[in-house]
């Protein structure tokens, strides 16, 4: 599903390469987390699966697509096979729960049919019925939270990546959000979560991809977030 | 597409001030540029049918006409016209000849004057046949104007520059001073497109980002935008295309036509002309600094 051949990508004008000669493999069906300290590459990996900049070196291939070849009228085609969630939710503050995650829809240009069809059964998945027409503001993080993972999850794509979903959150309200990306998974999406919460990480027992200062240094299955 | 015309309005509304100064911008500096299209046709009839060809004009005797080498009441004969053509075809100077007969000078009388009452008086028989010259060097003229000038059925030689040149000269200024000022205000009515929809992108940029996140092409976020301005600018040339027509009306056909005959005047189909050129100006001068403002945010 994922796959990236000696990736290095090095930023514009800067020295030090954010990722360097990375190699892994990611499974259909996969979850795996990427794990490493702040600035350790979990970020760019996200991005450039995302096709949000393209590799420095190296070859990335993602649902089928060598991200290297693909042209930029292209990337809102892998971009709707791709889900993402984010720390910070990023919710559009003037809308409601189900305008919300609708918007996402609308616009790839989804019948309105589909759109009444698909939203309300996503927002019951998430665990949000009842909460359709609040607004963000009016909800806590977890709840926004499952707002935003029901947006990234609204289209069925194959992949899902999340940026530390619980970077924001409490641990109870964050257990609830993993058991959440779990089920998720367990639909056939491959799940890739960036994370440094050890806590979780250890709960889960999911692959676990390690990088340290942009070089993958651990890929272990039913890994834990640290050897010590 | 309910979307995108509902985000269109809305910015068109969000941004009201601004959109009423790109339409007041676009209106004065498309009204200029049309002028300029204008003044341009105008210059183009006024000189007619010879004066990018030809610098002299040998206008021969005619019954009606008068003159030091005509035979009063009387054509210029056939001989008379042979050796005329002859001595200016065999002049040095002379590149090239071509002979205007009455019935030419005819046609080109009826169209100039198609709406005026003179045409009632006036027929074929009146008209002058000439010579029309072209010169190798155009400053060279006086050898072959005082070599013709004294031949028997020549009645008057003319230099049509000489008469013309001044009159053009201040309708190029004009026309120049018209087309030039135009553009520098276009320019403005550019960048100021170009401000408002960054300022509207600006605003929008979390929903832009979603929209980029989740796959929204880059035609279907940049749209509003192009719409938003589009309106601006087709408005701003609509009220341009009405201030040309004004100028038509008002100032050609009630003014200047009854005032100065003997030149032929722009009309409706010129007007017509320069209201595509405005028009055309105007969607490539909302399109492009849009396209500009919002690339920064659909860059993938």
């Amino acid at each position: 599903m994922i796959t990236f051949e000696d990736v290095t990508k090095i930023y514009e004008g800067q020295r030090r390469a954010a990722l360097s000669d990375v190699s892994v493999t990611i499974d259909k069906g996969e979850f795996v987390f990427l794990v490493g300290s702040s600035g350790s590459g979990k970020s760019t990996f996200i991005r450039l699966v995302l096709r949000e900049y393209r590799a420095t070196k190296g070859r990335i291939f993602v649902a089928g697509k060598d991200l290297g070849r693909l042209h930029g009228w292209k990337v809102p085609g892998l971009r709707r096979q791709l889900g993402v969630v984010f720390q910070d939710f990023r919710l559009l503050p003037g809308k409601t729960v189900l305008e919300n995650v609708a918007f996402a829809l609308q616009v790839i240009g989804k019948p309105t049919a589909t759109i009444k069809r698909v939203v309300p059964e996503t927002l019951e998945l998430v665990g949000l019925n009842g909460k359709e027409n609040r607004l963000p503001e009016e909800l806590s993080g977890g709840e926004q939270q499952r707002v935003a993972i029901a947006r990234a999850f609204v289209n069925r794509p194959a992949i899902l990546l999340a940026d530390e979903p619980t970077g924001n959150l409490d641990p109870t309200t964050s257990i609830g959000i993993m058991k959440l990306l779990d089920q998720i998974n367990r639909t056939g999406t491959t799940v890739v979560m960036a994370t440094h919460d050890a806590t979780i990480v250890d709960q889960m027992r999911k692959r676990v991809i390690e990088l340290v200062d942009g070089e993958l240094v651990r890929d272990q299955s039913k890994g834990v977030y640290g050897y010590q | 597409m309910r979307h995108t015309l509902r985000e269109a309005w809305s910015g068109l509304r969000r941004n009201l001030t601004m959109t009423f100064a790109v339409i007041i911008t676009m209106w004065v500096s498309l009204t200029l540029f049309g002028g300029g299209l204008l003044g341009a046709q105008q210059v183009e009839l006024a000189k007619g049918r010879w004066y990018d060809k030809i610098e002299i004009s040998v206008f021969l005797c005619v019954k009606a006409s008068s003159g030091r080498n005509c035979e009063p009441g009387q054509d210029a004969t056939d001989a008379q016209k042979q050796a005329i053509r002859t001595a200016l075809e065999t002049n040095s100077e002379v590149e090239t000849v071509y002979y205007e007969s009455k019935a030419d000078t005819w046609e080109d009388f009826k169209r100039v004057y198609k709406d005026s009452p003179v045409l009632a008086d006036m027929s074929v028989d009146l008209m002058q046949d000439s010579f029309r010259v072209k010169l190798k060097d155009p400053e060279q003229y006086e050898g072959v104007v005082s070599a013709i000038a004294g031949l028997p059925g020549v009645q008057a030689v003319q230099d049509l520059r000489q008469y013309l040149n001044p009159l053009f000269q201040w309708l190029n200024i004009a026309k120049w001073a018209t087309i030039g000022l135009s553009l520098w205000l276009l320019l403005a009515a550019a960048l100021q497109i170009a401000t408002t929809i960054k300022m509207a992108a600006f605003s929008r940029r979390r929903e832009l980002g979603i929209m980029r996140l989740v796959g929204a092409s880059n035609w279907y976020i940049m749209l509003p935008f192009l719409i938003e301005s589009l309106v601006a600018a087709l408005v701003g040339a609509a009220l341009a295309c009405g201030s040309l027509a004004a100028i038509e009306k008002f100032l050609i056909i009630d003014r200047a036509q009854p005032s100065l005959k003997s030149i032929e005047w722009i009309g409706w189909s010129h007007v017509g002309l320069a209201m595509l050129g405005v028009v055309a100006v105007g969607v490539v001068l909302s399109i492009v600094p849009t396209v500009i403002a919002t690339r920064k945010y659909l860059r993938v």
